[in-house]
Formats: structure tokens, C-alpha cells, sequence
């Protein structure tokens, strides 16, 4: 099932820490992964991200895979070079208190990216 | 100059995933039975058998150079390459500040500080396999405050590496080195990361020296050392 980003942020209640311009896009998948390599060998593009690392390196992977937004689990945030280049990428940067298996469950409860989805 | 034989990655006893069989004294034995002339100590996040194995080589031919393994935020193994014991301690004391945690011995295994002279000195009880709280840049910045040398580890493991954890080298961290675990996977790696280094990140003593790099520079010090892996004035490394 396909869902704009601002649904999903608005029912989770995530905190956008960047890339605030460009919320109106469609999200087909989720990917889960904190190996950025992992996340360049299987993600997709439409993919919402979740992953705790807050490296800048994720901005240019996300950019790379056309990733519709990352959200940042365990309440961690991004620092400011990481806000300003995801700014500039018009990457989406959301932020949620929840860890990732709470996060994941309630965006596959959502009907987010389907199991059967083949990435 | 001349050539150096390096073997920079190997751990003691005090990493727990080590052998006990790796204290300072067997290490320089072994290290100067494979006819090594310097070995860097680099255990995980933290420095404290280097000085012992420094002063069980003082008869030896051997240098021992201090070093650590240390994990970033991000999961990534950094080795850090000292010149003398003081600069190592000041790395030390920032990397004990932000790593936390208490080692389970029964399940990571005994993290055992032991002296030049094969005799226990204590153990060390932080979780010393765990991530530290810095950033791969802070470690890199830090390690070049302190004169020392960061170098990239294993770069061509699936685990714990730049490549694996980051996807790519972060723009503009001034590494001073990559290594490559397996010397045989040299022309794949070569073209993009440089310089390349292979030494053998041994926990057995076994292992000591089953890769190793020749450093073409003056004489068996860090400054050389840096040299040589920024190809100054003639110096250069070899796998």
C-alpha cells in the first residue's frame, strides 16, 4: 500500500527534523537496517528507513536510493550539519521516541509495505 | 632506508575475545621469531598491556608501538597509532569517558592485563567490546591531535568496518590508511582506498604476523611511519 509521508507522520506523531519540504511524497516500503551498506544493497526507492545512526553518510545513502524519509528511533537526534545537508537534499529527517520494533509494527499495522511486497 | 616488516593490528589478552596465550611476553617472542621489526599492541578500546609488551621487547630488535582498536558510534573499527605511552593514555582516558558498560567475563571472555613479565596485574572489568560514544570524525580528529596515526580497519570484512557500517568513506575524514585483512584481495581495493595496509589483527599467537606490511622509510618510529604511508620524500608501504 502506497501513503504519503505526512499521513505517517501525523498518525505516529514523529518529530521532522529536516527536510520539512518535501513531506508530500509517497511512501511504497519500509526498510530496517543500521549497516549502511545493507541499506544500499537492499533498500528501495519510495522507502521509509529506519535506523538509529545519525551519521551524514545517511543523508547521501538515502539521496542515493531515493529514500521517500528516514525516521531516527530511541529519541536520538541529528546534528546540525546532518540537518542542513538533509535540508539541502530535501531528505526527510523525522524523529520518534519509540524503538525500532515498536516503530515497525505500527507502520506495518498501517498497511505500510506489505510483507508479501516483493523489494 | 631500508624495509620495515609491520605487523600494526594485533591484540593481547586483554581483549576478550583474545587468547590468554597472548600476553606482552609471548607476543615479542613470536613476533620476533616471524622476524617482524615493529608490531603495534591495538586492543579494544584501550592501551593498557602496550607499555608491558614496549618493555618486554627493550632486548630485542623488536618496536612496539602503542596502540588501540577503537569502536565509534557507528560501529566502526578504527586503529589508533601512538608514538609513546603518554599520548596513547591521553586517547585511552577520552575513550573510557565515553564507553560504557560492565564486560561480562563468562560471556565475552577474561579481559586480563598482564605484565613483561607473564604475571596478571588485574582485570580490566569496562565492556571493552562495546561502542564508544564518539563519532568515527572525533576519534580521527583526536588521534591526529595526539601526533597519532588512524587507519581505517578491515576494511574488507562485513563487519565492523567503515565500508560496511558507513556504505562509504565519509567525505573528508582524513584517514592516514586503509587495511585489508586478506593481502590476497589487494587489487580489489586497491584502486579506491589508499593507502592500503594488511597486518593481522591476530588473538592468537598463531596469528602474529600472518599478514604484515613493509614500510620503506629511516628507522622504526611513528613520524616514519606517517611518512611512509604518505609517500614522503621516497618512503612508501608494500603488502
Amino acid at each position: 500500500m502506497s501513503i504519503e509521508l505526512t499521513k505517517i507522520i501525523e498518525e505516529l506523531d514523529l518529530d521532522v527534523q529536516a527536510g520539512a519540504e518535501a513531506l508530500h511524497h509517497e511512501v511504497t516500503g519500509v526498510y530496517v537496517s543500521d549497516m549502511l551498506s545493507d541499506v544500499i544493497a537492499h533498500s528501495g526507492a519510495g522507502h521509509i528507513w529506519i535506523t538509529l545512526q545519525i551519521h551524514m553518510n545517511i543523508i547521501a545513502v538515502a539521496r542515493l536510493k531515493e529514500i521517500t524519509g528516514i525516521i531516527i528511533v530511541n529519541g536520538r537526534e541529528i546534528g546540525d550539519d546532518v540537518r542542513e545537508k538533509a535540508d539541502e537534499e530535501k531528505i526527510p529527517v523525522m524523529g520518534t521516541d519509540m524503538n525500532t520494533y515498536q516503530l515497525a509494527g505500527k507502520l506495518y499495522a498501517m498497511g505500510v509495505g506489505s510483507a508479501d511486497e516483493d523489494v | 632506508m631500508r624495509m620495515f616488516k609491520a605487523d600494526l593490528h594485533i591484540h593481547t589478552c586483554l581483549s576478550p575475545c583474545a587468547e590468554l596465550e597472548m600476553s606482552p611476553r609471548n607476543i615479542v617472542q613470536r613476533a620476533c621469531e616471524r622476524g617482524l621489526d615493529i608490531i603495534a599492541i591495538c586492543d579494544h578500546n584501550s592501551g593498557e598491556n602496550a607499555p608491558y609488551t614496549s618493555r618486554s621487547a627493550e632486548n630485542t630488535d623488536l618496536t612496539v608501538t602503542y596502540g588501540m582498536e577503537i569502536t565509534s558510534m557507528e560501529e566502526v573499527h578504527i586503529l589508533a597509532l601512538f608514538e609513546n605511552k603518554q599520548t596513547m593514555l591521553s586517547m585511552q582516558s577520552l575513550v573510557y569517558e565515553h564507553l560504557q558498560g560492565v564486560n561480562i567475563d563468562d560471556l565475552y571472555g577474561d579481559q586480563v592485563v598482564v605484565n613483561e613479565h607473564d604475571e596478571i596485574m588485574g582485570f580490566n572489568q569496562r565492556l571493552l567490546i562495546g561502542a564508544t560514544g564518539l563519532t568515527v570524525e572525533r576519534i580521527v580528529h583526536e588521534i591526529h591531535e595526539l601526533g597519532g596515526i588512524a587507519i581505517a580497519a578491515h576494511i574488507d570484512r562485513e563487519s565492523f568496518s567503515i565500508l560496511s557500517q558507513l556504505g562509504f568513506v565519509p567525505e573528508g575524514l582524513n584517514l592516514d590508511a586503509f587495511e585489508i585483512s586478506a593481502p590476497e584481495r589487494l587489487e580489489e581495493y586497491g584502486d579506491d582506498y589508499q593507502p592500503l595496509v594488511s597486518f593481522s589483527d591476530a588473538h592468537t599467537l598463531e596469528g602474529i604476523g600472518s599478514s604484515y606490511t613493509k614500510f620503506y622509510m629511516e628507522a622504526a618510529n611513528l613520524t616514519e611511519m606517517g611518512k611512509a604511508l604518505h609517500g614522503e620524500q621516497g618512503r612508501g608501504v608494500f603488502i
